[in-house]
């Protein structure tokens, strides 16, 4: 059997999101962006919604999600992501609105952000990309760093003593009484990708269901700040990062 | 002999050559290309094996970039 016989579209059964534009991609290869950003596309897609959804991308990697998908995108300072969603939602609660957030924006610099949003209970979804180190601005040491873990600003890996202990931010959200789901998923396998997608329609949904704030934390890699192949950083990850960041619910009402 | 055909297209331009399906494919139907480059100079993924592919999308789900469009065809 060649080709022709096989290539039509009947016989279909994976492409690229149709919301995910042909732009060239800024992400490393091999990068879980790229996934995360695919599951997202996917599921505006299937819930037909890709007219009233408002993303929030603030500084990070992800900076640039709106050059990928088709969609509104608003851009929010360092941090700052829920804060802005907080405000879209509000003024229109028609809308669906997520924030799109790294774990040295939500965890570092808008804890504050993060939290009082959580606890007030906004209608709005929070993807949250934890790979434990900055990885825009070079692989350096984030509150997520695991213990030991080299970075460039802890060559020596990070000393609890002195750097503190990484900061598990999904398990104190969870503790909120605004927040309706708190999940921990990864990408690195093509189950773990269909499990984080369910997860990310399910905080998509409770959005609009007006139940409360919904977290998806997606345990990722960062291979070029890791210093590793994409494939290893696989491993790595499953080896040492499932350990303190384990995967599953933390809360789900 | 198995019962269905499957087929990968690769968009080799997006290809980043990270390794990522070729290590998902339960398979073992792709490769990255040993000395061939896109445009960019990745070495881009290939079927190595096509008669093996079941068409189960693995690969497309783990792709970063999108690069995969899969195809799957019932035999007899």
């Amino acid at each position: 059997m060649n080709k022709s016989d096989i290539v039509s579209p009947e016989n279909l059964v994976y492409q690229k999101p149709v919301l995910m534009n042909d732009n060239h991609m800024h992400y490393c290869p091999g990068c879980s962006h790229g996934v995360v950003h695919k599951l997202v596309a996917e599921v505006i897609d299937e819930m037909n919604i890709q007219d009233s959804t408002i993303g929030v991308a603030p500084v990070g990697c992800a900076v640039f999600a709106y050059n990928y998908l088709d969609i509104d995108w608003m851009e929010a300072a360092h941090g700052r992501a829920p804060a802005l969603a907080t405000a879209a939602k509000r003024m229109s609660p028609d809308k669906m609105v997520f924030t799109y957030q790294g774990d040295g924006d939500l965890a570092a610099i808008g804890t504050a952000e993060t939290i009082h949003a959580c606890n007030r209970g906004e209608n709005i979804a929070i993807i949250f990309i934890n790979n434990g180190i900055y990885g825009m601005t070079g692989g350096q040491m984030a509150p997520t760093t695991l213990d030991n873990m080299v970075t460039s600003t802890s060559p020596d890996g990070r000393d609890v003593q002195t750097m503190g202990n990484p900061l598990k931010i999904l398990d104190i959200l969870a503790l909120l009484d605004g927040v309706c789901l708190a999940s921990r998923q990864s990408v690195h396998t093509a189950a773990a990708v269909k499990k984080a997608k369910r997860y990310i329609r399910l905080a998509f949904e409770n959005s609009m269901a007006g139940k409360g704030t919904s977290i998806v934390e997606i345990v990722s890699t960062c291979n070029a700040g890791w210093k590793m192949t994409p494939v290893d950083a696989n491993s790595w990850m499953e080896e040492n990062m499932f350990k303190v960041y384990p995967i599953g619910d933390l809360k789900n009402i | 002999m198995a019962k269905v055909i499957g087929y990968v297209e690769v968009n080799t331009q997006r290809c980043k050559g990270c390794n990522l399906c070729v290590v998902a494919c339960p398979t073992n139907v792709l490769e990255l290309q040993p000395r061939e480059v896109n445009d960019r100079g990745y070495h881009f993924v290939y079927m190595k094996n096509p008669d093996d592919c079941i068409g189960c999308a693995n690969c497309g789900t783990v792709c970063p970039d999108g690069c995969l469009t899969v195809y799957k065809k019932k035999l007899g």
